[in-house]
């Protein structure tokens, strides 16, 4: 905290060059690691960074993998927006109403804890193998993690921003809409952040176990086929779109918390 | 105050009570799911048949291997990265994009790197759940006050003594909670393994399970693991509760 207020006080432009020094620093820490490990254990099990994108590069072109890219990306977005949507729904009740939520919120907690990879053969068996399946992987996965961060978000509301809204008669609508959503956002943009990344990484774990289509499909099945150049590829691939947006929507979320 | 877990456990009773109904009169079909009642059964006579015990221990015997690794590791990695701020500065990312990586990619290569015993499915655990203590022992160094380090070179306490009686105690709750996140991703990790390639293990056996339409034996181990997590959670949690208490918070 305070090195991040230094940062500030430094003035905007070098805290953002303060900012990149960061990625840049862990972007070749990565690529040296890696190159290092390659000529260590050689073409058995790796390619080279250099290889390696040439791979994805040709990958990206061909016609039978742009299926699998649709497929993930639409399971991905379904899954998204359903965590998003059952998260802050969640979140604002139980953030609200205290009772519900001191019954509710250590079942949230335990659902989060739990290896919820175990319960594939379930989900499968309840939605069949496809699109409903992994779907419901990514949202188990992901809707947790986005609403307990909202419950904490509104709890953390100063009283007299609701005390003023009381007064001004808000209805309940109105009450969430211009009070409690933008005094939390910069908590709730933090289970967004969070909700993103364990919904991807949900959505992937129901490819490779409950799918015969989408990228995790693609990687599992390599895995089994001991195809190298795909499973480093799919595995690239899916790191740096991870990295690209957690990076940004890191940024995003240190300015709402710098500024609040 | 009191209310509340008292009406949890009638909520969650009723959820099975009501699952135990749907499962009774056919709204869900005995292949998809049996009646927890049936489960409970089935469970309680795989203890007493005993044939699974290897699968068991060798799984709890993984997660605990792991975990142990992950949270001593974590700890030790924690307390180093705090030291170097350029470090920190370069990790932090990572640590922001990690748990979206499917870590499980990697296990074909930890076969070729550490053979094709226990030792891959150990160390995917370990990468799952390294990372989770390391992010919550920083978290933790981070919020010892200032004014306790301080009095800490007023006394000329070592940096050892420093660590033992200031910031370890203080950051206590926060690696608690590391504690807690690496022992559910331990778990993942070993379970997720035996799912992928393995010839033993719980993971393993409910992937046999599964492919064989076994449900008698598929269902009571889904169930175990999942009793085994939230009864060692718990426990963890109340330990938790006492460190807070002790400090007069809560």
């Amino acid at each position: 905290m305070t090195r991040q207020a230094k940062a500030f006080s430094e003035g905007r432009i070098s805290a953002v060059l303060v900012r990149w020094r960061g990625s840049l620093m862990l972007v070749a820490g990565v690529l040296v690691v890696w190159q290092a490990l390659y000529a260590l254990v050689g073409e058995v099990a790796l390619r080279s960074p250099a290889e390696t994108v040439e791979y994805t590069a040709a990958l990206l072109v061909r016609e039978t993998f742009l299926p699998h890219l649709a497929e993930t990306a639409k399971a991905f977005g379904a899954a998204l927006a359903i965590s998003i949507a059952l998260g802050l729904g969640i979140g604002f009740v139980l953030g609200v109403h205290r009772l519900t939520n001191e019954v509710l919120e250590p079942v949230l907690v335990a659902i989060y804890s739990v290896p919820k990879l175990t319960l594939y053969p379930i989900v499968l068996l309840a939605f069949g193998l496809g699109m409903p399946a992994k779907i419901a992987f990514g949202v188990i996965h992901g809707f947790v993690p986005i609403a307990l961060f909202t419950i904490g978000a509104v709890q953390n509301v100063k009283p007299v921003l609701i005390k003023t809204a009381r007064v001004l008669k808000f209805g309940w609508f109105d009450m969430v809409a211009r009070v409690l959503f933008p005094a939390a956002v910069p908590e709730i943009f933090t289970g967004l952040r969070i909700g993103f990344a364990l919904t991807l990484i949900g959505t992937l774990l129901g490819e490779m176990f409950a799918s015969q289509r989408g990228l995790g499909y693609m990687l599992m099945n390599a895995i089994g086929l001991h195809n190298v150049d795909v499973i480093m590829a799919v595995t690239f691939l899916l790191t740096a779109f991870a990295a690209i947006v957690s990076g940004i929507l890191l940024a995003i979320d240190r300015r709402l918390h710098r500024r609040g | 105050m009191r209310r509340a877990p008292l009406l949890r456990c009638l909520l969650v009773l009723a959820a099975v009570a009501v699952l135990e109904a749907l499962c009774r009169v056919g709204v869900i079909d005995r292949f998809t799911m049996p009646p927890p009642s049936r489960i409970l059964e089935d469970l309680v006579r795989l203890l007493i048949a005993a044939k699974l015990y290897g699968a068991i221990v060798k799984t709890l015997t993984n997660v605990a291997i792991a975990f142990g690794l992950a949270a001593t590791a974590g700890l030790a990695a924690g307390v180093l990265i705090h030291r170097f701020r350029l470090l920190r500065e370069a990790l932090d990312p990572l640590f922001a994009t990690y748990y979206a990586i499917p870590v499980f990619a990697f296990y074909p290569l930890l076969i070729i790197l550490f053979g094709l015993g226990d030792m891959p499915q150990i160390m995917i655990a370990f990468m799952l759940a390294v990372i989770a203590m390391i992010v919550n022992t920083l978290n933790g160094i981070d919020r010892v006050p200032n004014v306790l380090l301080k009095t800490a070179r007023m006394a000329h306490m070592s940096p050892l003594e420093t660590a033992l009686r200031m910031t370890l105690p203080y950051a206590a709750p926060h690696l608690i909670t590391g504690m807690k996140l690496a022992l559910a991703y331990a778990l993942i990790g070993i379970i997720g393994s035996e799912f992928i390639m393995s010839r033993g293990g719980m993971g393993f056996e409910i992937a046999f399970a599964y492919t064989n339409l076994d449900n008698a034996v598929m269902y009571p181990l889904i169930v175990l693991i999942l009793a085994v997590s939230i009864a060692v959670n718990a426990l963890i949690g109340r330990w938790e509760r006492r460190v807070l208490a002790r400090r007069g918070l809560r």
